[in-house]
């Protein structure tokens, strides 16, 4: 079971757009929404499920909108939230940003493109790539050329349009991992992990066919390879064109690739990381009217350069008072160097009544060519009935995730 | 190009305007018409008095054009059914356009116009449109079937929707081959979206092992949301054998990889459902194992889609802990976790936690304790209370923790704490009073009523060794009147506790308080108490000590845990909103699954309308049932041996009861085993529960030896009345030329039926609804192999009444209602299961006492045979 109907909102919980699929809700029952979500705010439980007596709203918030769907039966939350967020993706691809004045520019489209990505209140086609192909921008007559819906809707591969042609043929894989570090104010690593991406911009022509070797230790452990470094791959997720049951097979992570930029796979790995940057804050509040932060930083890398930003943040500052955080940005950061930073605030004297946060040391980082884990990519093999010879570019990139150090 | 100008006008006439424009002829001029219509039904104006024009527009070879039309009709047709119709011949005429897009888009804003009329010219079309050429045409129409589904079943079991679905999932590979060709490609693609279609008709859509194969296979090939579709379905259905769920299961785990959380929740969803009954436990291990990795991994989905996945964790680890054991720092806090998830995220690291990883909980709980969010931080300081409470090993440790927390002096945190502590003191009492000082410190603080409520609990308590409890517990009773009822209570309490634990010196304190509870409170329950304090004081001090001070059970490590039934119920939910709420769907939603609890009332007035003249009960048992029990009317058990010839001195009684005409009688045979004549019968019945007497004399005459008479005894219910054990117990006395003789036989109850015994539909529901859900005694009947009417006119000859009749979900729920001779109503309803022997027996009187042999006497009646009851 599924929603019955998705309405967009503004701040105010004014309908911009609607779409009802089932016809079991009445249409003004959108009414209650907004009081529900503020009553749920007042009693600060807002939790993105709310209930009148025979409809349950899901939402999410998107800039200024609300994105509601209505349901009246007990439906696949999971489903709807996800549903949600695509249709987000979606008209993001259509009009760039969706917001209210994107919406009025672009209604009829909207109507379209809801009326094409759920039926019955069953989400059916959510590719923004391939819808863009028959359901497009401009007004037109159905003549000899009229749009057809593209194969690929229906087909097993609903990802990729068949005749595809670029005159030089070249993939791009970016293994990109995002270092997750939570560090406790007493300096102890409480949780660290890696989530890792693999990238690709694919520019093949016709129905290429895209082999990817990675060191994966339970694959090199069942071909009997000991060579090498392997790396044990925790949780993987693939992008739909992947076989998942070849995968679960044999390992082989093989595909027939959309065009453009997409997200083949992500892993984690939850092994221990050891901090890449390390932070050691000293805070000191001498009376009420005066803070003092000393920040130390090490890279304790031993090589190559990166780039740093720094976000410390307090209850003002002279740096970023609209987020008020200090700002620190270091362009260059030898290996095994350590710096310093001070900064001194005084404060006004009348003391406010609310508490103070203590909001965590944030950082931004990025490392060139190198992955923390030590995932390589072994090959990545084309197959094309034309057989043409393809470029494969591979660059590797460490980044910050979620790397926060708590504070006194 | 903007089109936020189609926004703008609000002049006056404007509805004027737009007519002429609609009416144009210039193309341009009428689609911008077009197009402003739509503008203001999104922002809710009402242009419903456009319709006809808009209509017109609708053969137009622009497909935009021809889309805002559709979505206008979709709107308004059910304002305007009889200018809908004007619309079906375009729509007939674009279901067989050349155009795919074009024949797609008109059947699925047809099955959108939910409009009776137009339903009947809908099948046509989608019976072509279902085996189009275009797997995208056949797609809709797939989905179409639902639609129409939803607006008139019958309709579409009538013209073989279903089948044509079913047939789509059945079409064995084999002799498909011809097949496949004309069809290249995408029936497999079609089929996921069968799927939501068959299940929308619930009790006809069968799951069996070819379909289910089918499905998995489908499985790998088709869109992500189509895979949540089939794995939802394949969530319904319970494999035959072991080798069928390992297999199931092994062909469903490649999906816990996929990037799309709801594919892997209903992945996990199925698993978790099917795991727990595999046999092998080395394969069982091994899939559990796999769980784990990708329900981390939600963790990094979008914020809604986590709080989602949190709720259904939260079940999973009740019913399988040490799934996620390992990974209890997953769920650790992030500063920017919208608080639902950071709420959930605790919760479920109280659940995680274990003697071995509470140092690292508690370490967490005390750094949230100290955030800003006020009830993220009574929740953390709360869950230091139950990390106390089920780790008894931690229990000093968070003891500590919490002191330190209340040494804070923050407000709400104290107050929280004090709660908790409560708690622990329960838990562990005589191990921490050494704390009370400190908490007595900050008795000035609290405001809340539940933690002064705990906080006198406390001193009342430890009455004896805090030295001014007196004046503690004193300063609280100035403003009594004031308080919550919770606190009065407690204080009420508290107080006596006190008296009873150092009686010197605070006689005045107690007698101040019962007064003040007893003649100064308008609240019942504070008065009562008062009251029964104040008795047992004034009576019996000692008997008051031990009511009032006696040991109190020990409080349960974790109160919130679900019932284990209702668990599993959830779990074969999981990614539903019932998951998310804890509760199962029927508490949430109408209609589903028997309908009993919400139903009756919501069954009775759609049905309202097509219910029929009524049948004569006498009509209904016409022909064939006279043929088989001749003369009867009612349902006739065998006559079994009521009297044994050696202790009926000779004589033997083989009797039975039955309804005929609307009167009772008594069929017996009397043989005589004696050598001798026996003559001079009479009959007599001792008082019973329903005031059984002859109504005519016994005529039997003189039997010779070893000769046997037949007779049929008229009774009524005009005797005396007396209730027996059990229930339907008749003592009869007969009187012979030799002697008497006694014997007792059962009484069926369906003889004691009346033929009035039906009931309007109004009134059995407001009977239904008197009676409370407590009084109503539920029981399984096995073995009805009949076909329902069958059974149904079994009843209905014994004067058991259908009331109303319906199909809920894949069942078949009877409503009936029956009277006895004593003008007792009893409410009974059925339910049938197709394709079980086994009904369910659910019965409602308000004389309970009758409910036992009720539910003997309709198995007998529903079986069709003897039964226990006879014996």
């Amino acid at each position: 079971m599924s929603a019955s109907a998705v309405y967009i909102l503004d701040i105010k919980g004014k309908v911009l757009i609607s779409r009802d699929y089932r016809g079991d809700l009445p249409w003004n029952c959108i009414d209650k929404f907004l009081p529900l979500v503020m009553e749920a705010e007042e009693e600060s439980n807002p939790t993105p499920i709310v209930q009148a007596e025979d409809v349950t709203f899901m939402y999410i918030k998107h800039e200024n909108l609300y994105v509601v769907a209505t349901s009246k039966k007990n439906a696949n939350a999971a489903l709807v939230f996800v549903f949600l967020h695509k249709l987000v993706e979606v008209f993001t691809a259509y009009f760039k940003v969706l917001e209210e004045e994107s919406i009025r520019d672009n209604f009829v489209i909207i109507y379209e493109l809801l009326d094409e990505l759920m039926d019955f209140g069953y989400p059916q086609y959510t590719e923004a790539q391939i819808l863009k192909e028959y359901i497009t921008q401009t007004g037109r007559k159905l003549e000899v050329a009229a749009p057809k819906p593209p194969i690929a809707v229906t087909n097993a591969v609903s990802w990729r349009s068949e005749g595809i042609k670029h005159r030089k043929n070249e993939v791009f894989l970016d293994v990109v991992e995002s270092v997750n570090l939570l560090v406790s104010a007493r300096g102890h690593v409480l949780h660290s992990d890696i989530v890792g991406s693999v990238q690709m911009r694919v520019y093949l022509s016709g129905m290429p066919e895209l082999r990817l070797g990675l060191n994966d230790k339970i694959l090199f452990e069942s071909s009997g390879r000991r060579k090498g470094k392997a790396v044990e791959l925790e949780d993987v997720k693939f992008h739909q064109c992947v076989r998942l049951s070849r995968f679960e097979n044999d390992r082989t992570i093989s595909f027939i690739p959309p065009d453009g930029e997409f997200e083949l796979m992500s892993y984690r790995l939850s092994q221990n990381v050891k901090p890449l940057i390390w932070i050691e804050p000293v805070i000191e509040r001498h009376s009420h009217s005066r803070v003092e932060y000393l920040i130390k930083v090490c890279l304790r890398l031993l090589c190559r350069v990166c780039v740093c930003v720094w976000v410390v943040s307090t209850g003002s500052c002279k740096y970023s008072p609209e987020t008020s955080s200090i700002v620190w940005t270091i362009k260059q950061f030898p290996g095994g160097h350590e710096f310093f930073m001070r900064a001194h605030f005084n404060l006004p004297s009348v003391e406010s009544e609310e508490v103070e946060q203590r909001p965590p040391i944030q950082v931004q980082f990025e490392i060139p060519y190198f992955t923390t884990s030590g995932v390589q990519v072994r090959y990545l093999k084309v197959v094309e009935k034309s057989g043409y010879q393809a470029l494969p570019w591979v660059r590797y990139i460490t980044k910050n995730g979620d790397y926060q150090v708590r504070t006194m | 190009m903007s089109e936020a100008k189609y926004f703008t006008t609000a002049k006056k006439g404007e509805l004027l305007e737009l007519k002429q424009q609609l009416n144009s002829a210039k193309k341009s001029e009428k689609r911008d018409a077009v197009k402003k219509v739509i503008a203001s039904m999104t922002v809710g104006k009402d242009v419903s008095s456009l319709f006809s024009d808009v209509v017109n527009c609708m053969q137009t070879d622009n497909l935009e054009l021809k889309k805002l039309v559709y979505l206008y009709l979709m709107s308004y047709a059910k304002t305007q059914p009889d200018l809908a119709l004007m619309a079906v011949n375009t729509f007939v005429k674009d279901c067989s356009d050349p155009n795919p897009l074009i024949r797609a888009l008109a059947v699925r804003t047809m099955g959108c116009i939910r409009v009776d009329r137009i339903t009947e010219y809908l099948c046509d079309p989608l019976r072509k449109t279902l085996k189009d050429d275009d797997p995208y045409v056949r797609k809709t129409a797939a989905v179409c079937v639902a639609k129409l589904y939803d607006i008139d079943p019958e309709l579409v079991m009538e013209q073989g929707f279903i089948d044509a679905l079913t047939d789509l999932l059945s079409d064995p590979n084999g002799n498909g081959r011809r097949k496949r060709r004309r069809r290249p490609l995408g029936d497999r693609r079609i089929l996921p979206q069968c799927v939501p279609s068959l299940h929308t008709a619930g009790p006809v859509f069968d799951l069996n092992p070819g379909t289910v194969s089918k499905l998995l296979t489908a499985l790998n090939e088709c869109t992500e949301w189509g895979q949540v579709f089939i794995l939802d379905s394949l969530a319904l259905y319970d494999p035959e054998d072991d080798r069928e769920r390992q297999s199931m299961c092994e062909r469903i785990t490649p999906r816990l990889q996929h990037v799309n959380a709801a594919v892997v929740l209903s992945a996990i969803k199925v698993l978790m459902k099917n795991i727990e009954y595999l046999r092998d436990t080395d394969v069982k291990a091994s899939l559990y194992k796999k769980l784990a990795p990708p329900l981390v991994t939600l963790l990094s989905s979008e914020a809604e889609v986590q709080y989602v996945a949190l709720r259904n964790i939260n079940l999973i680890v009740q019913k399988k802990p040490d799934i996620l054991a390992g990974h209890m720092k997953v769920f650790f806090v992030k500063y920017n976790d919208p608080v639902y998830v950071k709420m959930e995220k605790l919760d479920i690291m109280i659940r995680l936690a274990t003697p071995d990883s509470i140092q690292q909980v508690l370490a967490e709980l005390k750094e949230y304790a100290t955030e800003v969010d006020v009830d993220f931080v009574r929740k953390s300081v709360r869950a230091i209370g139950r990390c106390a409470i089920k780790v008894e090993g931690s229990a000093q440790r968070c003891v500590d923790t919490l002191l330190e927390l209340i040494k804070t002096k923050v407000n709400y945190v104290v107050q929280e704490a004090i709660v908790v502590i409560k708690d622990i003191f329960r838990k562990y009492p005589n191990k921490y009073e050494s704390i009370i000082a400190t908490l007595c410190e900050n008795l000035d603080t609290l405001d809340e009523p539940e933690a002064k409520a705990a906080m006198i609990w406390i001193v009342g308590e430890y009455a004896e060794r805090i030295d001014n409890a007196d004046e503690l517990l004193e300063s609280f009773l100035d403003n009594f009147s004031e308080e919550n009822p919770l606190v009065q209570l407690q204080l009420l309490t508290a107080i006596v506790k006190l008296f009873l634990k150092r009686p010197t010196g605070t006689q005045e304190l107690v007698q101040r308080v019962l007064g003040l509870a007893t003649q100064e409170s308008d609240n019942p329950d504070l008065r009562d108490r008062g009251y029964i304090y104040w008795r047992l004081l004034l009576t019996d001090p000692a008997a008051a000590k031990s009511v009032v001070l006696c040991e109190r059970p020990l409080i349960s490590e974790e109160t919130d845990l679900l019932e284990p039934s209702l668990l599993d119920e959830l779990i074969c939910h999981i990614s539903s909103l019932a998951s998310v709420f804890h509760k199962p769907p029927n508490t949430f939603i109408e209609g589903r699954v028997p309908g009993r609890r919400v139903a009756p009332a919501v069954l009775f007035e759609e049905e309202e309308e097509q219910q029929q003249p009524q049948q004569q009960p006498v009509d209904l048992l016409g022909g064939a049932l006279d043929d088989v029990k001749v003369s009867t009317t009612g349902f006739v058990l065998p006559k079994t041996l009521w009297l044994d010839a050696s202790a009926g001195k000779g004589l033997e009684i083989n009797g039975t009861l039955a309804r005929r005409e609307g009167h009772m009688y008594m069929d017996m045979t009397f043989t005589n085993t004696t050598a001798q004549a026996m003559g001079d019968f009479a009959i007599q019945f001792n008082k019973n529960s329903f005031g059984l007497a002859p109504a005519a004399a016994l005529s039997v005459p003189t039997l010779a030896p070893s000769a046997s008479h037949d007779t049929s005894l008229p009774l009524n219910n005009l005797g005396a009345v007396q209730k027996m054990d059990p229930l339907p117990k008749l003592q009869i006395a007969v009187k012979t030329s030799v002697d008497v003789v006694y014997f007792s036989v059962m009484v069926p109850f369906h003889v004691l039926f009346t033929e009035d015994g039906k009931l309007e539909r109004g009134d059995y529901l407001r009977l239904w609804k008197d009676i409370e859900d407590s009084q109503e005694s539920i029981s399984t009947v096995h073995g009805v192999t009949q076909a329902t009417d069958v059974v149904l006119k079994r009843l209905e000859a014994s004067n058991v009444f259908s009331v109303a009749r319906r199909n809920v979900n894949d069942q078949e729920l009877c409503y009936m209602s029956l009277k006895f001779v004593n003008n007792v109503v009893a409410l009974v309803e059925l339910t049938f299961t197709p394709g079980s022997s086994s009904v369910k027996v659910a019965i409602r009187s308000k004389i309970t006492d009758v409910i036992r042999g009720l539910q003997d006497t309709l198995e007998t009646l529903l079986t069709g045979g003897p039964s226990a009851s006879e014996c």
